[in-house]
């Protein structure tokens, strides 16, 4: 049963919420997956969700924000419906990464961390995200991308543009 | 999906199942899925850390710690639960092998865990993956489901009554620090990721205060083949005081980059030209990163060396995490030294000095070098300050960033002066309107 009588969250996030706090041998222990729940259902970390799941954890909100500001894939500010993250560290960065962001920013322009006017697309250069032997890679929400070039990309960003991109939450 | 690779030189055990739908729960017991911890089981927690000690495992992680000595540290008898924490918060630059298993074989890892518990006295154990890997938390998280649907976890696994074991699993959320085991705790713990102050070391006060073995995916997923062919069986792959085999992800400038598993002691060279086919276009080798970004560079001259923690030490550098970087002659060192070290400053998790403010004026010195603002003492400067951030920190993110940095002005110092005399590659890849003043 949920120990928020209101929540702000969908049904099926508020429920996962509650079986969160039962599996761990600390309730605490459930922020960081929170958290990032949160933003899945919300686009991004919201003040509202800093304070319900503060009450969920018996934290203070200082807690649950001391840990928000601390890992780069959380964020307090909304990002594009489709979040491409562009790796560009050095298995990615020899094989043409660069070309891959530059091809990004052009094609949706805008830069690092900014949003199409449409809300559609964001964009950000990332680091490493594990997947060096397959460069240049990058992340469409949490879907992988492997191998691109300028035109492969342009075929993925269609995709989602159009709606038939995958997305992995 | 990455694309599996294969080469006649590779000794698959741990690979044995990639490709072979073992994701699914039926699949993996065709092909002697648990059959590992039922034989832990049987013949006892002594058992099973005598065969890993004679398996002469070494920790796949980076800092080649023997497995089965790491799992005899912890306490018998303790007040207070006892885990064991899978890390899976692959981040190192170059390296992607976690990647593969938990793609390919994730109730290898779930197995592991298991033997890894029983061996200790544990009853719970955690796997957690970096952030980005969400779309292999939910292969794991249905494969830990299937094996609590079908009695392999949980009360009375395997129907044997008082055996019990619980899985749980999760991402992190972004922060290469999180790898540090210490950290990890911390992060699991619902904290920021920062290293803990050791001794006291995680086998004797870990997580939630409780002895903890905490093990990388890779080495936690030999468990089960270690047992099913035998230590001794398992040792006489490897090379001396290096048993087995590991994953070793080739990328960069190769012909065919992907995830090889080779045996330890296997010759770089021929892991470069070889197994991933040379470098890419016929172009003239320059360098190799052999064990993930934080390793020093070894140069087209130095490649004649066996795979192994020891062999690679003696060389000077490090088998680290098995990520090889190749880098063709169109690479500037300049600029690659910069990446990495972009990489450091971004991931240093700020608490000690000498990490934080070390790798921000790495970065920042090199940023005015690659744009052309540098000057001759630069370059000591940069090896000044890597040389006083090594082995100064709380955790090794600061010699992460160090010793790489060392290897390039090392090996790679007149590429530096002549940098400053105006010889450049060709191409510039890094856009530095995003670096400068380190805002991100």
């Amino acid at each position: 049963m949920s120990t928020v009588a209101e929540s702000i969250f969908s049904p099926a996030t508020a429920e996962r919420f509650d079986k969160l706090v039962t599996i761990y041998p600390v309730k605490r222990s459930a922020l960081v997956p929170m958290l990032l729940y949160a933003q899945d259902d919300l686009g991004y970390v919201t003040d509202a969700a800093v304070s319900e799941i503060a009450q969920r954890l018996d934290l203070l909100e200082l807690d649950v924000r001391n840990v928000l500001s601390y890992y780069s894939m959380l964020r307090t500010k909304p990002a594009g419906k489709f979040n491409v993250q562009v790796c560009t560290n050095i298995s990615c960065m020899i094989v043409g990464g660069y070309d891959v962001l530059d091809h990004c920013k052009k094609r949706l322009g805008i830069g690092h961390k900014e949003v199409t006017a449409d809300g559609q697309f964001s964009l950000e250069e990332v680091e490493c995200i594990g997947a060096c032997c397959w460069a240049p890679a990058m992340q469409v929400n949490y879907d992988f991308h492997e191998n691109l070039t300028p035109e492969k990309v342009d075929a993925i960003l269609d995709d989602y543009a159009a709606g038939r991109g995958k997305d992995v939450k | 999906m990455p694309t599996l690779v294969s080469h006649p030189d590779e000794v698959k055990i741990l690979s044995r199942r990639f490709g072979q739908g073992a994701a699914e729960l039926d699949r993996y017991l065709e092909l002697d899925g648990y059959k590992a911890a039922q034989l832990a089981i049987d013949n006892g927690p002594e058992w099973v850390i005598n065969e890993m000690k004679a398996s002469g495992l070494r920790g796949r992680g980076g800092a080649g710690f023997p497995t089965g000595m790491k799992w005899s540290f912890v306490p018998k008898q303790s007040e207070k639960p006892k885990y064991v924490l899978v890390n899976g918060d692959e981040s190192e630059p170059g390296t992607c092998k976690d990647h593969v298993i938990f793609l390919h074989d994730p109730h290898a890892i779930i197995e592991g865990t298991m033997i890894a518990g029983l061996a200790i006295g544990a009853k719970m154990g955690f796997i957690y993956l970096r952030g980005e890997y969400r779309y292999l938390l939910k292969i794991v998280e249905k494969a830990v489901a299937d094996a609590y649907a079908k009695g392999i976890l949980g009360k009375n696994i395997f129907g044997r009554e008082g055996i019990d074991f619980d899985i749980v699993t999760q991402t992190g959320a972004g922060a290469y620090e999180v790898g540090e085991e210490s950290a990890l705790m911390e992060s699991l713990e619902g904290k920021r990721g920062v290293p803990r102050i050791k001794p006291p070391f995680p086998a004797v006060v870990g997580l939630y205060g409780g002895p903890t073995v905490i093990n990388n995916a890779e080495t936690i997923a030999s468990a089960p083949h270690i047992l099913l062919m035998g230590g001794a069986e398992y040792a006489k792959i490897g090379s001396e005081r290096n048993g087995g085999t590991r994953l070793f992800g080739i990328s960069g400038m190769v012909e065919r980059p992907g995830v090889y598993e080779l045996p330890m002691g296997y010759n770089l060279k021929k892991a470069i030209y070889d197994v991933a086919g040379g470098v890419k276009g016929g172009k003239k080798l320059k360098a190799v990163v052999p064990g993930g970004s934080s390793c020093p560079v070894l140069t087209a001259d130095e490649l004649d060396v066996g795979l192994d923690f020891d062999q690679m030490a003696k060389a000077g550098t490090m088998l680290g995490s098995g990520g090889i970087v190749v880098l063709d002659e169109t690479v500037s060192m300049v600029e690659f030294a910069l990446r990495t070290i972009k990489f450091y400053q971004h991931e240093s998790c700020g608490w000690c000095i000498p990490c934080r403010e070390g790798t921000d004026w790495l970065k920042k010195t090199l940023t005015r070098f690659y744009d052309g603002g540098g000057n001759a003492k630069d370059i000591n400067n940069i090896q000044y300050l890597a040389e006083n951030m090594m082995g100064r920190t709380f955790c090794p993110l600061g010699d992460a960033a160090a010793m790489p940095t060392l290897g390039f002005i090392k090996k790679f110092r007149h590429e530096f002066e002549e940098y400053l005399q105006g010889k450049r590659t060709e191409k510039h890849f890094i856009t530095t309107d995003e670096l400068v003043g380190a805002a991100h």
